[in-house]
This record gives C-alpha cells, structure tokens and sequence, in this order.
C-alpha cells in the first residue's frame, strides 16, 4: 500500500485535489426547478454571502489597482492641464456656439417636459428619479470574457449595497454584485448572467436584456411580426427595480428570428456606454418615487382648466362645475372632486380628472 | 533564486525563489485583472495560465504543477462574478499544471517553436475543460471555434515572448 502510494503520488494528489474541487463545486451550485442554473441568488437559492476567498483575493489584487489606476490618472492629469491646452481657444469658442444651440433645445424641451408632467400628474403617474448618486472609479476587471464584471474603488462604508445600479451619463453600465469594505463587484450588463427589464423606444415593446458570451447583449422576448429596425433605441423600463426608468441601454445592431425560441426575435444590442473603456462611474445609491404633481405646484394652472384645453367637449360643465365648488383653499386639483366629474363628462373623461386629488397631497418625496 | 538539476534522463530541473514563485502569478493576476481596462483586446490572453504552464514546465515535477495550477485557478475564480461557483478555472488549471510538468519531463520544451506548439495545444485544452465544467454546472456558454483558434495562438505567441523573460529568474549552477 505504502508501495502504491509512493509509485503513484503524483496522480493520487491529482486526484485528491480534484476530486476536492469537484465536491466544493457540487456544493455550490444549485439549479433551479427548469433544471438551469441562474445568477440570480434569489431564484436559485444561494444565499447572498460571500466566499471569504473572494474578499481574500480582492484584499490583496485591489490596493495595487488602485495604486495603477490613481498614478495613471495622475500623469493624465499632468498631461491635461500643462500639455493638452494647445487648442483649447479654438475649442472654447465651439463649446460656446454648442452651448448657444443647446440653451435654444433646452426651451423647447422645458415645455415638452412640463406638458408631459402636467399629463403624468392627471394620472397620478409616479416615476423614478435617481435621487442620490456616488461617484466611483473602474479598477479592475475579472480579466477574462467569461466573466464580464469589474472593480469599483467604493465599497459599503460608502453607501454602495449589492443590487444597486451602476451608471454613466451615456447609459447603464451594470448593477453591483457584491460590495466588499472599500471595493465593489459590478456585472456588467454584456455578462450572461445579468438581465435588465428594457423598452424598444419607437415601438414601445417591452423586453428583457440579456448578455451574451460575444459582448453584445440581445433583448429577448419579442415577437418575430414586430418591425424592429437597425438603430432603434432601447431604454430601461425601470420594471425590474435595479435601473431607473428611461435610462439609455444602446442601440439595435441586428435583429434575427430566435432559432432556440421560435415566435421570438434576437435582437442584438449595441451597450449605450463603451464597457471596454470605463474609468468612472456613478453608482445610484438612492431612488425616489415622486407623483408629477409637484410640478402642478409650480405651474399656476389648474388641472381642471388644462384639461378643458385638451377636452373641448369637457370645458363647459367643468367651468359651472368650478363656480359650484371653488373655494379660496381649493386650488390645483382640488375642485375636480369624484362627484363634480361625474356628473359633467363620460366616464373616460371622469376617472381622469379626479385623480390628481390624490397626488396633490403627496408632494413630498418618498425615497424607496 | 532558481537552481538547476539534472534528471536521470538528463532533462534541466529548475526550481524558484520563494519570492519569484510568489510575486510572478501574482503580478500576472494583477495584469489580468488592470490591463483589459485600458487595452480591451487583453481580455483574451490568459497570463495566469501562462503562468501556470510556465512554472510546471520548468520545474517539471508534477505534484509541484498541480498545486501551482490549483492555486493560481482559485485566485482567479475568486475574482469572477459573485455567484459563480468557485473551482471551475481551478480544476481546469489543476491539470494544465500536472500535465504541463508531466511533458516537460519527456519533452524538450525549451525551444520556441516547442513552446508555441505546447501553449497552443494547452490553451485549447484548458478552454475545452473550462467549457465541459461550465457545462456541468449548467452555466453553458457559447464555444466559437474562430475565437478560441485565435485566441490560442495569440497565447503561443505572447507564451513564446513571455517564458523568454521568465527564463530570466531560472537560476543556473
């Protein structure tokens, strides 16, 4: 036996660490009941803990990413303030001219916004608005394409929690998958394991977004008699409680029918953000849902009289409706009460208007 | 730092540094993990595996390969996505190292061409475990054939450059 042992030590120790790794993986892994693994620990059951082997590892890879990264930005910074300034002149006198367009956009935009929020608020429409965000620098990366995730320098002393959104002025970037002390784990949105609840901008058709093994995400769950065209954008929902609503996702690059799911199209996406070149990101530690009629506040018309703009049919009886009803402290909404509406106009018209008594009280901030 | 021995078979032993042994895959993890920042193309080199063939080849003992793919794959499964099962490149290097040293035992690998030819082969090899471990765990990801030629040449080369540097801490008599 000694003998065996001597003569084969090398497999057995093979073997042994094997057969070792193979039993720490079954005890890992855990499927689901469609018998597929998933990334996501609540469907799969894992507990959301963290192999201290991983903190282990980042502990000692992250100081010196750090340190690369910081003296980079450094000698960057060097370079931008002393040497890059040759132009600058020529390209101050271009921002200003953009500048100028961009004010006169801005205005007409102003208004679309204050109409589409006078609308929204009719609704008691609630949106999310990303309230507080931290700011964080990319370190480093798993290193390989069959892990798309990176490093961020901010951890949970800084307010970073797992689930949170991970952004950038251009679009999505990824949301955070474990949070260490001063570092964070982020799944980017390319990696296979990562999903995002998203919207075709033109046509309005929901979908989910999933990434693939060559980088280019596909949105999944469309039918194939859609008319999705090259370039269409795609934005987030805001459905799946990670990402607030109407972020940039990127851009369609190919659609095909789905050869694996077959009423269902593949359509590729070209991520909004350049994933290959990230340096800083903003993390969105908070969201807050608000109702639109905090901008009715500020806007010294009454819901009742827009809509009898927008309604003709609906003036009249609103207008006698009001003298009947108004008081000095009933402005805004207030007037429009369930039992004025409906007496003056159909049903449709009705349920419309007496909604924004509700929001009306509700002009405080309500952080999720 | 390293010293030289001969075999019976009259094939150079080296062995390392404590410090070499230590600072060389870790500087190659820290490379893998910064570099693909700034250089996106990186992300297909796999320097710890590089690593790993370079130090079995090398020392040429098998139970010494072993463990040193086993090490250096756990470190790098440890900076994967958080509910990735750990252990995956750990086994897949695991026998990279063991029969990286078993070759280099029979084999000259002191060559370039020898070695292009040995990385190629491996890196193909570690991918095709990776993937049948993936499998298993049933987290498939897709195989491209294109993608993973080039990628393994790309390793020789870089392979080929690399252990010529790396020769640089093998010590001799």
């Amino acid at each position: 036996m000694d003998n065996f042992f001597t003569r084969y030590r090398n497999e057995t120790v093979l073997f042994g660490i094997l057969f070792l790794q193979v039993i720490a993986l079954a005890t890992q892994v855990r499927v689901s009941d469609a018998g597929g693994f998933t990334g996501d620990p609540n469907i799969s059951g894992r507990s959301s803990s963290t192999r201290l082997i991983r903190v282990w590892a980042v502990a000692v890879i992250s100081p010196f990413q750090k340190l690369s990264v910081n003296s980079g930005s450094g000698v960057r910074n060097l370079w931008g303030k002393y040497v890059g300034l040759i132009h600058v002149r020529d390209e101050n006198a271009r921002l200003q001219e953009q500048l100028n367009e961009l004010r006169l956009q801005q205005t007409r935009l102003q208004q679309d916004a204050d109409q589409g929020r006078r609308l929204q608020a009719l609704l008691a429409f609630k949106e999310q608005y990303v309230e507080k965000t931290i700011a964080a620098q990319v370190i480093g990366t798993s290193g390989t394409d069959l892990s798309r995730v990176i490093y961020i320098d901010r951890g949970y002393r800084d307010g970073v929690e797992a689930g949170m959104a991970v952004i950038t002025p251009d679009g999505i970037v990824g949301k955070i998958s474990r949070a260490d002390r001063s570092t964070s784990q982020v799944l980017l949105i390319t990696d296979q394991l990562s999903g995002a609840g998203v919207l075709l901008e033109r046509l309005r058709l929901n979908g989910i977004l999933k990434g693939t093994q060559s980088g280019s995400p596909e949105v999944l769950n469309v039918m194939a008699d859609e008319k999705i065209e090259v370039g269409d954008k795609v934005i987030t929902t805001g459905g799946d409680r990670v990402y607030p609503k109407g972020l940039a996702v990127g851009t369609v690059i190919n659609v095909a029918p789905d050869r694996e799911r077959d009423p269902f199209l593949s359509i590729r996406v070209k991520p909004a953000v350049n994933l290959g070149h990230l340096e800083e990101v903003l993390v969105v530690t908070q969201l807050s849902e608000r109702s639109n009629a905090v901008a009715d506040a500020t806007v010294p018309i009454r819901a009742a009289d827009m809509l009898a703009q927008r309604l003709p049919s609906a003036k009249k009886k609103t207008e006698e409706d009001g003298k009947k009803t108004e008081s000095p402290e009933q402005s805004g909404a207030k007037p429009l009460t369930n039992e004025t509406t409906n007496t003056t106009s159909p049903k449709p018209v009705a349920k419309a208007v007496s909604q924004p008594s509700k929001p009306a009280e509700k002009t405080k901030e309500s952080p999720r | 730092m390293a010293q030289r021995s001969i075999t019976r078979e009259g094939i150079e032993v080296h062995r390392f540094s404590i410090i070499a042994a230590l600072v060389i895959p870790l500087f190659a993890l820290f490379l893998q993990a910064s570099l693909p920042l700034r250089f996106t193309f990186f992300s297909i080199f796999d320097l710890p595996l590089l690593v790993t063939i370079f130090f079995a080849v090398a020392r040429r003992n098998p139970l010494a390969g072993t463990l040193t793919g086993f090490i250096i794959g756990l470190v790098q499964d440890s900076l994967t996505y958080q509910h990735q099962p750990i252990g995956l490149f750990g086994i897949s290097k695991t026998i990279i190292g063991y029969l990286a040293s078993s070759i280099g035992v029979k084999i000259d690998v002191e060559n370039p061409g020898s070695r292009l030819l040995m990385t190629f082969g491996f890196y193909l090899l570690h991918r095709g475990i990776y993937q049948a471990l993936r499998n298993m765990v049933r987290m498939p990801i897709e195989f491209n054939w294109g993608h993973e030629l080039g990628a393994a040449l790309a390793n020789a080369l870089l392979a080929v450059a690399l252990f010529m540097v790396l020769d640089r801490y093998k010590q001799r008599n």
